[in-house]
């Protein structure tokens, strides 16, 4: 610490590691180097010392083997009754993870792990429960064996013979906070095993015997020793690191680990693994993609993708690099990420070919110069057999068609010749055999065209040569010839087979584009997000000949919100794995590492915010899985439909923050409206009341009825002003209701000028009312206060004494009515908004007067009967003018007896006819109703 | 108004009002009685029998409309309602449930002096309609049936003269809609007020000399429409 200094920082990636493991668990792992050495044995002492502390610890999983010394230290030691599972008709008993995570103690033992579960367990490994627990916040206490360490699983297959397939993944021991070796000198172990004392499975025991010897129980003494130190050694650094403490760093050198198709790939990533650790390096897996990857069998990929797999269980980086040049390419990427060792497999390839190409291996060497190159040596020999039976196999039908073509060929050659020969006394008929050859290297590729070439070779020297007939005769030219033939097979047929082999790449890779493509193109034309989960479970579905359905959080959980064919269930396991793969934002379920015993398999929906869902497909047939190139395509399709469902929520949040500013301007602009109407007025009757009580004996008359009249105005003004807020919140809750009537709109406005006469009788008002409109169904009330508002409105932005023009008239099925003043007019872009809450036109010289809720109150009222409102300038450029546009309903129903009532309703008859009378009336009811 | 001063009982649950109206309405010459509650005005106008009650539509104990029927139970006085704009429907059912007249809160108090002295006027027996009614230069001949304006016959149908006869015998008291086409169509046809629109629209036509802006039959939004004799108009706040 005293070397601490300014420059030196804590390293941010180690600080943030240390964080991260505050919120975890801790995880204490008993290291041995075999079974005996009393690893459970010392876990549980140290349980017992903990618990005498006072620490909450419980027992997950202990196995005592009926060991008394073991089963006296469990007494006193809660424990969490294991969970039985049922596998094929047999009962077994696996940890009850949900029964420790409810009961969430402190710390929890859970012995042996390297177990694997029983299948329907939530995790195939027990490793995998020991993760859940510690991310959950509890300590572990566990157990294992060196042996089971990944990454030294081949180096104890070569040390005792034995493979051991139960496996714990580097990273799991890596991130032990504490590791604790249990040791014991292989001679006080072999003596336990002589004494009985070191449990051994009835069915193992002859294996074990082996097992325990002098000489390999001091290897895996010192591979568990090694590893402890190692570990010491890291978390030494890691400390430091965090603590920016100076020192002999490592410079940050990477080791890159490239694959190829051979069994060699886990040997390979082994052994980068531990180069890796011992140069405290990240290191990264590289296999290059090129186009001859498509022709491997099956099996050879799946062992790519376990060896990919494998490397990311032991903590490294993977890559899968495309291109043809697989040196180029893997030179590239170790110069890009800084790469400063290579690690490669030498090439098993018979040593012939190499005179003609170079081997991967020499190439890299060639190149890299700048890297260091280790090439690891495959023990075993590849095993070929298999790939070449299975290319036979698929090749078949193609390979007969091919050869069948090559014969019929060289038959066709042999004729021409033959006709070449006898008609045209052609000099060189080997030319034609050659172009046959050629013919059939190109379409049937080497097989076909050496075939060809023989055929070709033996009917020229039999058929055509001037010894005909004398095949076994041949001197060095023939030879030469033959030569000539085979090579020109050999050029052309290989040449042929690589562009195929192109062809089908590329026809596979187009194809996988194309389905994206075509996803893309139709997840991009979906705005809503229903439509967007349908094109996604529909395509999904039909990709890959399963069923598809999407799960999103609800309110009360991971819920199905598409499915194709539609889904409305899953069963409990399923519905775990997506809660696993929601939660955890992996893949799950069947075919994964967790829940594998699933129907379904679950793809994380994530983006760069968080997950919005899980993608879970299900093959038709039940225990068909799906391949790795329909789970890269499905990861492909995952991404693109996560990116779309959350443009779509994007949007309605986008919809939602736009409401919420919009409400929160209105809320703003309420409070100021509020505080400056209802104030304003308030400040004229308060002061001119105040006036009069204390002086009011010292006015005269009018200047008293000046105060009154102020004093009634103002109060009148905030009465309006009142009134508006309430219309507006009645509108603006929805608690609005019309009262609808058969109305004449004459009569509506009468009634309002009426209630503002006070404005207009000093003005000029030209009242321009279409004879014979119909009636409207409207609210009375309502659309009264609508022409209150917008005369209120002409009146106060038009100067005292100008003129209000009213027409009312039919358009259509529309009557309108324009109310137009001679004020200065509202500027066109600001007349949309003048219905607008709170808006104001700003007029120069003029104080704003208005509540900007008049208009307001009109457009929602007149909207509300399907009506229409605008604002524009009158005639001239001149004024402004208000319009609104009221729909015709249909005619109401007036019975006939009104005709009759006319008939026969008349005054006296001295004054007038009654067909005068009649008439005259029904033509005035006629046209009313119109 | 020469004989003994009229009886106003005040019912509203603001002391506020009560002091202005009592205010106003003593300085008119009336006398003013005052209740706070419903139950208090049932009491009130059995004891004092008010020739004309003021009643504010909502108070603290009963329905306002409640104690409209329980003020017709003991005496006959006209009532005036206060009420605010927003409740048309309690307008309505007020003047259904035997209410005479309305005021809409806020209220200038000519407004309110204007509905008593109309109703007082109705009330007493004084005021009999003779044959013949005037207002501004119209006149309503109610024996023949016949209406003049500046001494020119005007032509009605007998539904329009039926109608204009209603509102001219309550002339300055509102009649609603279904009052109105309960006395001219009939009871079967009270809520079909498109027919009253029409005849409302035609008589105005006839009567009035701005039919947009009319001067005698006035409307009152939502409720119904009232015959404004020429001396009351103008006479608003």
């Amino acid at each position: 610490m005293a070397e601490r200094s300014d420059g030196n920082r804590p390293s941010p990636e180690a600080l943030l590691d240390e964080v991260k493991r505050e919120h975890f668990g801790r995880l204490k792992v008993f290291l041995g180097a075999a079974p005996g050495v009393g690893k459970t044995y010392a876990m549980l002492r140290t349980a017992q010392y903990r618990r005498r502390e006072g620490v909450d610890i419980v027992i997950g999983v202990v196995e005592t083997h009926g060991r008394r010394e073991t089963e006296g230290f469990v007494r006193g030691l809660e424990t969490i009754p294991r969970k039985k599972i049922e596998y094929r008709g047999l009962y077994f008993e696996e940890m009850d993870i949900d029964a420790i995570l409810t009961r969430r103690p402190k710390v929890v033992l859970v012995d042996e792990l390297a177990h694997t579960n029983v299948p329907g367990s939530r995790h195939p490994k027990r490793h995998q429960d020991v993760a859940e627990l510690l991310e959950a916040g509890i300590d572990v206490y566990s157990t294992v064996n060196i042996q089971h360490l990944e990454s030294l699983n081949d180096v104890i297959a070569r040390i005792a013979g034995i493979q051991v397939r139960e496996t714990v993944p580097d990273h799991v021991l890596q991130k032990a906070d504490e590791i604790e070796v249990i040791d014991l000198p292989p001679h006080d172990l072999m003596q336990r095993l002589a004494e009985g004392k070191v449990y051994i499975p009835d069915q193992a025991r002859r294996a074990m015997q082996n097992y325990f010897t002098p000489g390999n129980l001091t290897a895996l003494r010192e591979l568990a020793l090694r590893y402890a130190a190692e570990r010491v050694d890291e978390q030494m650094i890691s400390y430091m690191r965090a603590h920016a403490i100076q020192g002999p760093w490592p410079t940050r050198e990477r080791i890159m680990v490239c694959i190829g198709d051979d069994e060699s790939a886990h040997r390979l990533v082994r052994t980068g693994k531990r180069a890796a650790e011992r140069r405290q390096a990240p290191w990264l897996v590289v296999y290059v993609e090129t186009s001859h990857h498509q022709t491997l069998p099956d099996e050879v990929k799946d062992n790519i993708s376990a060896a990919l797999k494998l490397a990311e269980q032991l903590g490294a980086e993977t890559l899968v690099l495309s291109g043809e040049d697989v040196a180029q390419e893997i030179v590239g990427c170790a110069r890009q990420r800084n790469c400063s060792q290579l690690v490669i497999g030498r090439s098993h390839r018979p040593t012939w070919t190499r005179l003609f190409r170079r081997s991967i291996t020499e190439a890299l060497l060639d190149r890299g110069q700048t890297f260091d190159v280790l090439v690891i040596t495959s023990e075993e020999t590849p095993t070929i057999v298999s790939r070449v039976s299975q290319m036979a196999k698929r090749g078949i039908v193609v390979v007969w068609k091919d050869y069948l073509f090559a014969l019929a060929l060289a038959a066709g050659a042999m004729g021409a010749a033959y006709l070449g020969d006898t008609m045209l006394q052609l000099s060189n008929l080997a030319l034609v055999f050659m172009v046959a050859v050629l013919i059939a290297g190109v379409r049937g590729g080497l097989g076909p065209s050496i075939l060809v070439s023989l055929i070709s070779f033996a009917a020229y020297t039999y058929f055509f040569k001037e010894h005909r007939n004398a095949l076994l005769y041949y001197n060095w030219r023939d030879v030469f010839e033959f030569v000539a033939f085979l090579g020109a097979a050999v050029v052309i047929g290989n040449y042929t087979a690589g562009v195929r082999q192109q062809v089908k790449a590329t026809k596979h890779s187009a194809r996988r584009t194309a389905n994206l493509y075509d996803f893309s193109r139709k997840i991009a034309g979906e705005a809503v997000l229903d439509d967007v989960l349908w094109v996604v479970v529909h395509h999904v579905a039909s990709t890959i000949q399963g069923r598809a359905l999407v799960l999103m959080r609800k309110e009360t959980g991971l819920e199905i919100v598409a499915g194709y064919p539609p889904e409305d269930q899953l069963d409990a396991v399923s519905g775990a794995a997506a809660h696993w793969a929601w939660n955890h934002g992996k893949i799950a379920g069947r075919g994964s590492a967790t829940l594998p015993g699933s129907e379904w398999l679950f793809l994380p929906l994530r983006t760069a915010r968080g997950p919005v869902g899980v993608l879970g497909v299900a093959m038709q047939g039940s225990d068909k899985l799906l391949s790795s190139e329909q789970t890269r395509l499905l990861d492909a399709l995952a991404g693109q439909a996560a990116v779309a469902i959350e443009r779509t929520t994007l949007v309605s949040d986008i919809e939602q923050q736009r409401l919420l500013t919009e409400t929160e301007r209105l809320r703003a602009a309420l409070l100021s409206s509020i505080s400056h109407d209802l104030r304003t007025p308030l400040v004229a009757i308060i002061g001119s009341v105040t006036t009069l009580l204390s002086y009011g004996e010292s006015f005269d008359p009018v200047t008293r009825h000046d105060l009154l009249m102020t004093i009634q105005d103002e109060a009148e003004r905030l009465n309006r002003f009142v009134q508006n807020l309430l219309d507006m919140t009645r509108l603006g809750s929805g608690a609005l209701q019309l009262r609808l009537d058969w109305v004449d709109i004459q009569d509506i406005i009468g009634s309002a000028l009426e209630r503002v006469k006070k404005h207009i009788v000093k003005r000029p008002l030209d009242l321009r009312i279409a004879p014979g409109l119909p009636l409207l169904h409207l609210d009375f009330v309502l659309i009264e206060q609508v022409m209150v508002n917008i005369i209120d409105n002409s009146c106060k932005y038009s100067p005292a004494g100008s003129r209000i023009i009213i027409d009312a008239g039919l358009e259509g099925k529309t009557v309108l009515v324009a109310v137009t003043d001679q004020g200065p007019g509202i500027p066109e872009n600001e007349r949309e908004r003048v219905f607008d809450m709170f808006y104001r036109v700003k007029t120069s010289g003029h104080q704003t007067m208005g509540t900007g809720l008049g208009l307001a109150i009109c457009r929602g009222i007149v909207e509300a009967h399907g009506g229409t409102v605008s604002a524009r300038s009158g005639s001239d450029n001149h004024g402004t003018v208000i319009t609104i546009g009221l729909p015709v309903a249909e005619a109401p129903p007036l019975p006939s007896h009104l005709d009759e009532t006319h008939k026969d309703e008349h005054l006296t008859d001295e004054h007038h006819t009654d067909e005068h009378l009649t008439d005259e009336h029904l033509t005035d009811v006629d046209v009313s109703l119109r | 108004m020469g004989e003994l001063p009229k009886k106003i009982l005040i019912v509203d649950d603001e002391p506020q009002i009560r002091k202005f109206l009592s205010i106003s309405l003593r300085a008119q010459g009336y006398l003013v009685l005052e209740a706070s509650t419903g139950v208090d005005a049932v009491t009130v106008s059995g004891l004092e029998l008010p020739d004309l009650v003021v009643l504010d539509l909502s108070l603290p104990d009963i329905d306002g409309l409640e104690a409209i029927s329980r003020l017709r139970g003991c005496c006959l006085a006209p009532i005036v309602v206060m009420t605010v704009r927003t409740g048309d429907l309690d307008k309505i059912e007020a003047l259904d449930c035997g209410a005479d007249d309305y005021v809409t809160k806020p209220f200038g108090i000519n407004e309110l002096m204007t509905r008593i002295r109309i109703l007082l006027s109705h009330s007493s027996a004084s005021r009999v309609l003779g044959p013949e009614f005037r207002s501004g230069d119209m006149v309503v001949d109610l024996e023949e049936s016949r209406v003049f304006r500046g001494g020119n016959e005007v032509l009605l149908t007998r539904r329009e003269f039926e109608t204009l006869r209603l509102l001219v015998k309550q002339a300055g008291k509102v009649l609603t809609h279904q009052q109105i086409l309960r006395e001219v169509w009939g009871p079967a046809h009270i809520h079909e007020t498109q027919y009253l629109r029409i005849h409302i629209g035609v008589l105005r036509q006839k009567l009035e000399s701005e039919p947009a802006r009319p001067r005698f039959i006035v409307t009152e939004p939502a409720v119904g429409y009232r015959f404004q004799p020429a001396e009351e108009f103008n006479s608003g706040i």
